[in-house]
């Protein structure tokens, strides 16, 4: 058994990580904020020329070749940076929609009852007609709802989209457990750095906690693409998201409430992931049904 | 990534359980939980058959009489026992896990070759003296004094917490040397007899109602210099050895025990119609995905200790953390599954659900290990 990242698998996570900060910074994030509803299209296709999107197609088709680890590691990239755009229905279609692979195209889908990117996408996979705009909490994440009668009709969710999900929230929790630990470290009070006081050390040390034990269930997934290890990661991660975003945003005191912080950005994000797919799709009562089955 | 097995590690899987099918049907029967002496004997029984069937310090190097196995065949060894339902480590805890570790780390020739077979054997049984009275998550504080006379240290102060005191042959012992150093400076640690004079030992009753522990007073016990272990005043450095040495196994057993249960629950709930109640429902799949996330937990720690060939460090207080609330929360659930039927000490449950209350306190409080993590992992400034 050898459960952690081969070198290959090391130097992706390392090539996501620096094209993300060099092309979608601090500096980036907040200029995206600034341009709600708009995608960056030259990035996008930056994203298909590094591969993102073909990542798992066969190098005879233009991909890279990859696996489900090296694509939930590329997602949990994405997930730190918050990366926007509906990034999982176009790294799904690659390969079966025209363009999606190489980033000329942008493709959303319906799921969980909303779409996501839905004017700015060349493509719409599901049934978006009589889609309603909402007025989306997260401000790089514009969503429409979908009509009623095409929500009942949703097929059910890809579970390697639950799994991309999982590692974006993955990504996001491990970034905000990292900004609050930077906060707490500079930020004085009381003639000290703040992390010196147990009570703001214990909420660091939760949310690291939570990202290492999702690390651990959502990798695991991406090994076995089972659908009770996705439920699992699922569950983990969207926990450690939500949790993780919130205590790094109470770290922050007031400082945290402030739209100029991007700790907002973070909560914001992982509350509409959690409704991808649907909120419940993989989650409790799919682990609760295992435990009445036979096998171990 | 990769979750597979070696074929190497597949045989040895297949080897052990062929062996636990064919010994575990001869094992006498389990001891009462009261009858520590009998305990001692079925806990010592098993470690010998262990050591026959070259099964005993699977874990430690070979030049310590281990049998030097990688962290995965130790995982698939607690995994396999476990699921077999073979005996746990029991009174052979502290000699496997902490004391031999660290003679077998420290020690000099002589005392590897006096101290390490007898735990393989399973001839010697070891108990722990750390913690104190006053000195508990500060245990660097202890203030059990050792002077010297001669060859020997004469030793007085209290223990508390030790576990098997009653039945040990040894104690591992951390005792004060230096009163005048910093309170990490002037530790040493010694193996005392516990058969010595002046070593008196006073059970502890739990609150779930049993002598799990016992204090271990120390009046001027004479223990020969001979038998410590490191440099004088190096202890608590010898310590840390030890406290180190567990590669993240810790909990295997546990973790697949509590999968069980957690199966067992579901069904209860689902033969008393509890099932329709979507909040506990919920609640168990909650706990399926932390207790499965918790095993994967443990995959991760292992192959990272077998990669860097040493020890897991602070990650396993990561783990320790996670998994002892999970535990608190699955026998909470528990309780809510036998509704009335858990107020009866007659159901092993019940038992377990106090039992339970200590996994966030021993080994350190889940306190003092988020201090840990955030300290150590985090780098965030010491101070409180």
């Amino acid at each position: 058994m050898r459960f952690q990242l081969t070198d290959e698998q090391e130097a992706l996570r390392a090539g996501v990580r620096a094209l993300l900060a060099r092309r979608f910074g601090p500096d980036a994030l907040r200029a995206a904020v600034g341009r709600p509803g708009v995608l960056d299209r030259a990035l996008w296709r930056e994203l298909g020329a590094a591969g993102l999107f073909a990542l798992r197609l066969p190098e005879a088709e233009g991909g890279a070749g990859g696996g489900l680890p090296e694509a939930v590691l590329a997602f949990e990239e994405a997930g730190r940076a918050l990366l926007p755009g509906p990034l999982v229905a176009t790294h799904l279609a690659a390969g079966e929609v025209a363009g999606a692979a190489s980033g000329e195209t942008v493709v959303t889908d319906v799921s969980g009852g909303l779409v996501e990117w839905l004017a700015q996408a060349d493509v719409v996979r599901g049934d978006a007609s009589g889609a309603v705009p909402v007025r989306s909490v997260d401000p790089l994440t514009p969503l429409h709802r979908a009509a009623k009668a095409a929500r009942g009709a949703t097929p059910a969710p890809d579970p390697v989209a639950v799994l991309l999900t999982a590692a974006e929230q993955l990504g996001g929790a491990a970034r905000t457990c990292e900004l609050a630990v930077a906060y707490a470290r500079t930020r004085e009070q009381f003639g000290r750095p703040i992390g010196a006081f147990q009570a703001v050390k214990h909420l660091c040390a939760q949310s690291l906690v939570r990202v290492e034990t999702a690390r651990a269930a959502v990798y695991a997934a991406a090994v076995t693409a089972d659908r009770l290890d996705i439920a699992t990661a699922r569950l983990l991660a969207d926990e450690a998201a939500v949790r993780g975003a919130r205590d790094c945003l109470q770290v922050h005191g007031g400082m945290g409430f402030t739209w100029e912080s991007e700790v907002h950005l973070f909560l914001k994000r992982a509350w509409v992931r959690t409704h991808r797919a649907g909120l419940n799709t993989y989650g409790d009562d799919t682990l609760a049904e295992d435990l009445l089955s036979g096998t171990a | 990534m990769e979750l597979a097995h070696s074929p190497e590690e597949e045989e040895f899987r297949a080897r052990l359980r062929a062996w636990l099918a064919e010994v575990l049907p001869t094992l006498p029967p389990k001891p009462s939980p009261g009858d520590w002496p009998a305990r001692r004997a079925y806990d010592l029984g098993w470690q010998r058959m262990l050591y026959d069937a070259g099964y005993a310090g699977l874990h430690w190097p070979v030049d310590a009489g281990g049998r030097g196995a990688t962290p995965t065949q130790h995982l698939i060894f607690l995994e396999e026992t476990e699921k077999a339902g073979a005996p746990y480590v029991g009174a052979n805890f502290v000699g496997l896990l902490h004391a031999g570790p660290t003679i077998a780390a420290e020690g000099t020739p002589g005392q590897r070759a006096r101290w390490l077979p007898p735990v393989l054997r399973g001839e010697e049984v070891w108990c722990q003296g750390f913690s104190e009275p006053d000195a508990g998550s500060d245990l660097a504080s202890l203030r059990t004094r050792a002077w010297r006379d001669g060859d020997t240290y004469v030793v007085s102060g209290s223990k508390i917490w030790t576990s098997h005191a009653e039945v040990a042959d040894w104690c591992e012992l951390l005792v004060r040397t230096d009163p005048s150093a910093p309170k990490h400076r002037g530790i040493t640690w010694l193996a005392m007899p516990m058969d010595a004079p002046g070593v008196t030992v006073r059970p502890l009753r739990t609150l779930a109602g049993s002598n799990e522990f016992a204090e271990v007073f120390l009046d001027e016990v004479r223990v020969p210099v001979a038998n410590r272990v490191g440099a004088e005043n190096d202890g608590w450095r010898v310590t840390m050895v030890t406290l180190s040495f567990e590669r993240g196994t810790a909990f295997v057993g546990e973790v697949v025990a509590c999968r069980r249960l957690l199966r067992e629950l579901a069904r209860a709930a689902y033969d008393s119609g509890r099932w329709d109640d979507a909040p506990l429902r919920r609640r168990l799949g909650r706990l399926n995905a932390e207790f499965r996330a918790l095993w994967r937990l443990t995959q991760w720690n292992v192959s990272e200790a077998e990669r860097t060939g040493g020890v897991p460090g602070v990650g396993g207080s990561v783990f320790k953390l996670r998994y002892s609330h999970a535990r608190q929360e699955l026998f909470d659930t528990a309780a809510e599954v036998l509704g009335t039927g858990s107020l009866d000490l007659d159901h092993p449950w019940v038992l377990d659900r106090l039992s339970s209350l200590s996994y966030t306190i021993a080994a350190g409080t889940s306190q003092i290990q988020w201090n840990i993590v955030a300290e150590r992992i985090l780098g965030l400034p010491k101070g409180r």
